[in-house]
């Protein structure tokens, strides 16, 4: 018995370093083995599985296993089995992460693959090719993208006889608007102007013409008088008692008191039209429109990307899967769920037919304005400073250059260390 | 006691082997619990001590340099300040002790119902943190908090409990207090059993009315119970994350007067992905914990009363 156990037992080790071998040499699809890829993901499950089962039917010899992680969980587990060489070998990326997995030769570059495929990456939203440009090596293909767009409440508008936004606002016909749709004793505010990076801030400051970070990543644009009057529009807002202060809005985030109906507009994301359409309640009372013009139009773009494990052991037939994803089928399925704007050229009017009542198109006209998610090195670092710092300026007990000229102070210090 | 030691000396010789073999199967028996140990705390904590002198990356690697992070932590304005936070937030919940007692007091004097009483305020203690955390979110809620809709009713209006950066902190040691009062309560509570019906009664015949019996009898022979809940407190307190994280959260306007020790800790290690100031601050944390609980154990000895 002891005997028999301890041969199945060498013989199953033997297998298993058979196995380990005939895998772990690159390239080895010409063998009869199929190969298992994973692919780390934090949603879309029933969207991704579908693309998976088209990517294993065309290509036989390789299988893919989905692993979903909820959001929170997500990264921390990424970087951890990272850290220990077992992360998956396909998984999502987004811009501000990106950079400290592909400046730590995490990732694999995908310049060759695109090259031999004969990819065009002018298909996808040129600003999102280039987040994912490290040291002038391409890292990911885009697989979705989201613009920021002006969400208004029809309602409000009615009751307070003022004209729906239209591509033709500025700036200045949102303070007009704005004044006009506060009612204090209704509880209603005009806008919400959270400190919100994504869906704030980051659109004016280019809309000023000023910039977050310097193009090479290096030094802070907050101490440029121009960022400064990206971020003096949303405080002007808080000054005038147009929006609810900083606390109602830590209280009660922005979108949630925009779906209570007590602000009449709101600078949100792509992201939330699926939601928002949920609600066939307020489905009917909303709509949205292209952001208003500073001095020049800019929206943030950003998006989720895949990206393969540098230390992937089958590096072949991971590219292969990852310009399978980045390309146009894969994009069509995804588009015919609703999930995601795809950020394959031409594969987008599925997303916007799926929610007939919101003008979403208006969200794939700014493409062409669309601004670089700023990014360096270590951004989670900066994005601290700029919560703690920037506050004072919107709760009104710091003036707005002041405050962005210690956040640049304090920026420089922490991008000197990277 | 003293014989069997004289005892043991004087035949050292022949019990040695057996000894020896007594000690062999005495590791066995508590491999288990000691490889855990090993595996889940020494090894963890000597690890931390050495990553707290490296500068690292956030996958790992890294070179060695020396005291720099313990000298960039105590240089660091965000290490006192959070310092000065948690510090703020272990006094408030030291509190409730005295709350604690008197609430055991009244169980422990209740006709009936004791199990009802201590089943409530015990519902807290084995209810998710973060479950706990998220409704008095709601609670706190400046415009539409329950909180302030009471006091609305008396002509109050109430802050942003959770958002004002001049109160969360305190809103948040409520909530802490209530947490724990739950097993302080079960604590006390059996110190409280544990004393003598007898001396009670003697009292009483001596003319001691039950505030009296509170002070000269309950309030001595509980010493015990007290010190260790406290003791327990102040570590738990000093180790506060989970409630700053669901009740403010990062991006509040509230959460630089709020921010723990340890939430400082998850920002720089976690966020930041600086590891090694992480590692700085977590063995600072611990020193600061056993200093804590040394300094409870010298301090015993002047009020606790070991009967």
């Amino acid at each position: 018995m002891k005997k028999w156990l301890g041969t199945t037992v060498a013989m199953l080790a033997a297998g298993a370093l058979l196995a380990g071998c005939s895998s772990s040499s690159p390239g080895s699809s010409n063998g009869d083995e199929a190969v298992t890829l994973t692919y780390g993901v934090w949603s879309q499950e029933d969207a991704m599985q579908k693309i998976v089962d088209a990517f294993e039917a065309d290509n036989p010899k390789i299988k893919v296993k989905l692993q979903v992680n909820p959001w929170n969980e997500f990264w921390t587990k990424l970087q951890v089995s990272a850290q220990g060489g077992t992360a998956p070998d396909a998984f999502w990326m987004l811009g501000d992460r990106f950079q400290v997995y592909a400046s730590n030769d995490q990732l694999l570059p995908l310049d060759d693959a695109i090259k031999d495929a004969g990819i065009d990456t002018s298909v996808y939203p040129k600003a999102l090719v280039d987040l994912f440009n490290y040291d002038g090596k391409q890292y990911g293909l885009p697989k979705d993208f989201d613009t920021i767009g002006l969400w208004y409440n029809k309602t409000l508008f009615d009751a307070a006889g003022v004209a729906y936004p239209t591509d033709q606002w500025g700036w200045k016909d949102v303070q007009d608007a704005a004044a006009k749709l506060t009612d204090p004793a209704a509880g209603t505010f005009g806008i919400a102007a959270p400190l919100n990076r994504q869906e704030g801030i980051y659109n004016t400051i280019a809309q000023a013409g000023g910039e977050v970070i310097s193009a090479d990543g290096k030094k802070s644009g907050y101490d440029n008088p121009k960022t400064q009057e990206g971020l003096q529009y949303w405080v002007d807002f808080v000054k005038n008692g147009q929006s609810p202060t900083l606390k109602q809005l830590a209280d009660t985030e922005a979108v949630a008191q925009f779906e209570n109906g007590k602000v009449a507009m709101y600078y949100g994301g792509s992201f939330y039209a699926s939601r928002f359409y949920e609600d066939t309640k307020l489905r009917g009372e909303i709509d949205v429109t292209v952001l208003p013009k500073g001095e020049k139009r800019a929206t943030v773009i950003n998006g989720i990307q895949n990206v393969g494990y540098g230390k992937t052991k089958h590096p072949e037939e991971l590219k292969k899967f990852l310009l399978f994803l980045g390309g146009e089928k894969a994009a069509k399925i995804q588009a015919d769920t609703g999930a995601a704007i795809p950020a394959y050229e031409n594969t987008q009017q599925a997303w916007i037919d799926s929610m007939p009542e919101f003008a979403l198109k208006n969200f794939i006209d700014q493409v062409p304005d669309s601004v670089v998610y700023p990014v360096s090195k270590n951004t989670p670092a900066w994005n601290e400073l700029e919560d703690k710092l920037l506050a004072p300026a919107w709760e009104l007990s710091e003036s707005v250059p002041n405050a962005a000229n210690a956040l640049a102070e304090a920026m420089n210090k922490v991008l000197a260390k990277e | 006691m003293t014989s069997t030691l004289s005892g043991r000396g004087a035949n050292t010789r022949p019990a040695r082997p057996a000894r020896r073999r007594g000690a062999a199967v005495g590791l066995l028996f508590i491999a288990p619990a000691f490889i855990g140990l090993l595996a889940l705390y020494l090894i963890p904590l000597v690890r931390t001590v050495v990553l707290s002198l490296m500068e690292t990356g956030p996958f790992g690697g890294g070179k060695f340099t020396g005291l720099s992070n313990y000298e960039a932590l105590l240089g660091d304005e965000a290490f006192w300040h959070a310092l000065r936070n948690s510090a703020i937030y272990t006094a408030i919940v030291l509190i409730g002790i005295p709350l604690a007692i008197l609430v055991s007091a009244l169980i422990n004097n209740a006709r009936r119902g004791r199990a009802i009483y201590r089943v409530l305020y015990f519902l807290p203690v084995v209810t998710l943190p973060v479950a706990v955390g998220m409704v008095w979110r709601y609670i706190y809620n400046g415009d539409f908090g329950l909180l302030n809709q009471f006091l609305g009713l008396f002509g109050i209006d109430g802050p942003s409990w959770v958002a004002d950066p001049q109160v969360a902190i305190f809103a948040v040691a409520i909530v802490g207090i209530w947490m724990t009062l739950g097993t302080n309560i079960i604590i006390l509570g059996a110190g409280m059993q544990g004393i003598p019906e007898e001396l009670m009664e003697a009292s009483s015949l001596d003319g001691a009315g039950p505030v009296r019996q509170f002070f000269g009898i309950t309030l001595p022979l509980l010493s015990p119970s007290i010190f260790f809940v406290s003791v327990l407190s102040v570590i738990s307190s000093l180790q506060m994350f989970d409630l700053i994280y669901v009740m403010i959260g990062r991006g509040s306007p509230a959460l630089d007067g709020s921010k723990t020790i340890v939430f400082l800790f998850y920002q720089k290690a976690f966020i930041e992905n600086d590891q090694g100031f992480g590692a700085a601050i977590a063995i600072v944390l611990l020193m600061i914990i056993m200093a804590a609980t040394a300094i409870q154990f010298r301090l015993q000895r002047r009020w606790v009363f070991y009967g």
